[in-house]
C-alpha cells in the first residue's frame, strides 16, 4: 500500500457498495474516516507504511450500514463514487461521502488481508 | 629582616595542622623578608643552579623604574633644550621667524602635555610583581627611546651646535619631529605592554597539587612569566583557601593496608629476589578482601552529617543573636517612654554584647569544619561589627564562615608573597601549545597546562522572520 511518487499506484481493490441509512434527516453511512494529504500519517493506527497519507476506516458502528456491506476497520478507500481518495483532504473526502444527492456510495477500498489472498491464490494456481 | 632562604615560613596559606585548645588558638605568622609582591630571585637561582652574582633584593626591585624614569625624563626634557639652546647661545644670529613657528610652538605645547598626562596614566603605576627576568617588551621599548634620543641629540650636536644653525624654523620643526616620535614609541608600548595580550588565544588549567583544586583561564600571548603573574592575580581572587587539615583520607583507613602477609627468603641471593617479594607483597594485598572503602564511606557520612548537626545550631544562635540588636532611630527618642532608657551602643560594642550566645556554636562549627586557625575571635567580632553597621543579615554574616571563600580574603596586605616559577623553557618565552609549568609555594604548587583555544570558522544562516510558520498535527475523525 506504499507508493512510490510519479508510480501509478496498484493495489488489491474489493468494491462495497452502500446504501445509505436516512436517520432524520441526515444521511449516515454508519463509519467514520480518518486521514488526509492535510493530516499526520504518524498518528495512524492502521496504516503500515506511516506516510500514508490515504483515508482510512477508523470505526464502524454495529450494525451500520458500513458493517451490513462488508466494510471493516482499517480499510483504505480508494475511491469513491469514482472520485479518488488516495490524494485528497479530510474534508474533501468526507464531502464525498456525504453528497446529500446519492444515497449510496461505492467504495473501492483495500486492505491487507486482500493482498495476502490474492496471494495465496496465486500460488495455489501456479499457472495463473 | 632578610629571609635566610630554606626556612620555613608560617602564614595563614599553610598552617600545620595541630590540635587547638578551646581558646580560639591564634596562628602565629612571620614576616617574610620581602615587603611587596615579588618573586625571589634567591629560590630561582637555587632551582637553575647557577649563582650569578645578585643585588640584594631592594636595589634590583627599584633599578627598571628609576632608569625608566630618567629616560623618561630625558626624552620630555629634549624638545624643550633643542628650542632653548640655540636662543641662549647666538640669538643675535637666528633668523626671525614668525607665524609658522608660533603655530609649531603651540602643537609642541600640547603634544609634550599629552606625552605627559598618557606616561602619567599607563607607566607611572606601582609595579606589584618583580619578575624572575628581564621584560622583554620593556627593555626594548628603552632601548628603542634610548636609541631615538641618543640619535636626535647626535644629529643636533653635529648639524646645528657646531656650525651654529640659523634657520631657527628648521630647528623647531626638529623638535616637533622629535615629540612625534615619542608619541609614536608611547603608541608602540601601549600596543606591546597592554593591549596585545588582551586578545584570548590560550586556555591555562591551573590545578593546585595539594588538593586538586582547578580552574580554566583564557589568556593572550604572554611570555611565560607574564602568564605566571597573571594566574597569581586569579588565583588569590578564585580558589578557596588552601586548609592543610582537610586531607583525603585519615591515615587510619589507610593504614590498615599495611599489614600483610609476612615473605620469608629461604634463598641464599638477595639482591634479585626483593622485587619479586615486593610484588608477591603487593599482589597478595589485593588479592585479599579489601574494606576500607567501606569504612572511608561511613567515615564521611558520619562526619558530613556531624557537621550538618552543628551548621543548623550556629544558623539557629547567630538568628536569634541578631534578634537581641536593633538599630536605633532617632525619632524614637520622642516617643519612648522614659521608663526604659535604653543605652545607645557602638557597633563595637554591639557586637561584643551579642557575639557571647553564638560564641560556643561557632566556635564548634569552625572546629568540625576544621576553620578554627582562619578565625580568630577578634576577627569574627569585628566582622559581626562590620555587618552590624552596614545592616546585614544574620544569613549574609554567616556567608563567610560557612564556606571557605578566596585566598585573598585571609590575607593581610602589607606583606609580599613568594612564589617561585618553575620551568623548563625559558621563562620569557611566549606561550605555546603543550608547555607546562608551575608555582611553587611551600608546601603546595599549581601546575598550570597550556592548550590552544579552538580556531572558530563561524558560519551564517539567514533566517526570514516571516518564516516560522506551524501547522497542528491533527488527526481528525470523522464519522459520516
Amino acid at each position: 500500500m506504499s507508493f512510490v511518487p510519479g508510480q501509478p499506484v496498484t493495489a488489491v481493490v474489493q468494491r462495497i457498495e452502500i446504501q445509505k441509512l436516512r436517520q432524520g434527516e441526515n444521511l449516515i453511512l454508519g463509519f467514520s474516516i480518518g486521514g488526509g494529504i492535510d493530516q499526520d500519517p504518524g498518528q495512524n493506527p492502521f496504516s503500515e507504511d506511516k506516510s500514508d497519507k490515504g483515508i482510512y476506516v477508523t470505526r464502524i458502528t454495529p450494525e451500520g450500514p458500513a458493517e451490513v456491506a462488508g466494510l471493516r476497520m482499517g480499510d483504505k478507500i480508494m475511491q469513491v463514487n469514482g472520485w479518488d481518495m488516495t490524494m485528497v483532504t479530510h474534508d474533501q473526502a468526507r464531502k464525498k461521502l456525504t453528497n446529500k444527492r446519492e444515497d449510496v456510495v461505492r467504495l473501492l477500498i483495500t486492505r491487507r488481508s486482500l493482498e495476502e489472498a490474492v496471494k495465496q491464490s496465486k500460488g495455489s494456481h501456479p499457472r495463473q | 629582616m632578610i629571609q635566610a632562604p630554606g626556612e620555613p615560613l608560617l602564614d595563614p596559606e599553610s598552617t600545620l595542622v595541630d590540635d587547638r585548645d578551646d581558646n580560639w588558638g591564634e596562628t602565629t605568622t612571620v614576616v617574610t623578608g620581602t615587603s611587596v609582591d615579588s618573586i625571589s630571585n634567591e629560590d630561582l637561582t637555587r632551582i637553575s643552579k647557577d649563582l650569578e652574582d645578585s643585588l640584594p633584593l631592594d636595589c634590583r626591585r627599584y633599578i627598571s623604574p628609576v632608569l625608566g624614569a630618567i629616560l623618561g625624563l630625558i626624552s620630555v626634557i629634549t624638545p624643550l633644550a633643542f628650542l632653548a639652546l640655540p636662543q641662549l647661545l647666538w640669538r643675535d644670529t637666528l633668523d626671525p621667524c614668525g607665524t609658522p613657528c608660533e603655530g609649531l610652538y603651540i602643537s609642541l605645547a600640547f603634544k609634550l602635555l599629552i606625552l605627559l598626562i598618557s606616561t602619567w596614566a599607563l607607566f607611572l603605576r606601582p609595579s606589584r610583581a618583580t619578575l624572575p627576568r628581564f621584560f622583554v617588551f620593556r627593555c626594548l621599548l628603552l632601548a628603542l627611546v634610548f636609541l631615538f634620543v641618543a640619535s636626535y641629540w647626535l644629529f643636533y650636536g653635529v648639524r646645528v651646535l657646531e656650525p651654529q644653525e640659523t634657520d631657527y624654523r628648521g630647528i623647531v620643526g626638529y623638535a616637533a619631529s622629535l615629540v612625534d616620535a615619542l608619541l609614536f614609541i608611547q603608541y608602540l608600548a601601549l600596543v606591546l605592554l597592554e593591549v596585545r595580550h588582551l586578545q584570548p588565544a590560550f586556555c591555562l588549567k591551573v590545578v593546585r597539587t595539594a588538593d586538586g583544586v582547578s580552574r580554566f583561564y583564557n589568556v593572550g600571548h604572554l611570555s611565560i612569566q607574564r602568564a605566571g603573574v597573571w594566574v597569581l592575580d586569579q588565583y588569590y581572587r578564585d580558589f578557596p583557601v588552601y586548609n592543610p587539615a582537610l586531607i583525603n583520607l585519615p591515615k587510619s583507613i589507610l593504614t590498615k593496608k599495611m599489614s600483610s602477609f609476612k615473605v620469608y627468603n629461604l634463598e641464599e641471593e638477595n639482591t634479585n629476589n626483593s622485587t619479586g617479594q615486593s610484588r608477591a607483597m603487593i599482589a597478595a594485598a589485593a588479592r585479599r578482601r579489601d574494606n576500607s572503602h567501606n569504612e572511608y564511606y561511613y567515615e564521611e557520612a558520619e562526619v558530613e552529617r556531624r557537621i550538618r548537626k552543628r551548621r543548623a545550631r550556629l544558623v539557629v544562635a547567630v538568628e536569634e543573636a541578631f534578634t537581641h540588636i536593633k538599630r536605633h532611630q532617632d525619632e524614637e527618642t520622642a516617643t519612648s517612654s522614659p521608663k526604659h532608657p535604653r543605652e545607645l551602643m557602638d557597633p563595637r560594642e554591639a557586637a561584643q554584647a551579642i557575639f557571647a550566645p553564638m560564641a560556643r556554636a561557632m566556635q564548634k562549627y569552625l572546629r568540625a569544619t576544621r576553620q578554627q586557625s582562619y578565625h580568630t575571635m577578634e576577627s569574627i567580632i569585628n566582622y559581626l561589627q562590620f555587618c552590624i553597621t552596614h545592616n546585614m543579615t544574620p544569613k549574609a554574616f554567616l556567608e563567610r564562615y560557612l564556606s571557605p571563600g578566596p585566598t585573598l580574603q585571609y590575607l593581610d596586605n602589607n606583606r609580599g608573597r613568594r612564589w617561585t616559577l618553575v620551568s623548563e623553557e625559558p621563562v620569557t618565552t611566549a606561550l605555546r601549545q603543550g608547555q607546562v609549568f608551575s608555582l611553587k609555594r611551600l608546601d603546595f604548587a599549581l601546575v598550570v597546562k597550556v592548550m590552544p583555544l579552538p580556531f572558530l570558522d563561524l558560519a551564517e544562516e539567514f533566517i526570514d522572520p516571516k518564516s516560522h510558520k506551524f501547522v497542528m498535527k491533527l488527526q481528525s475523525e470523522t464519522s459520516v
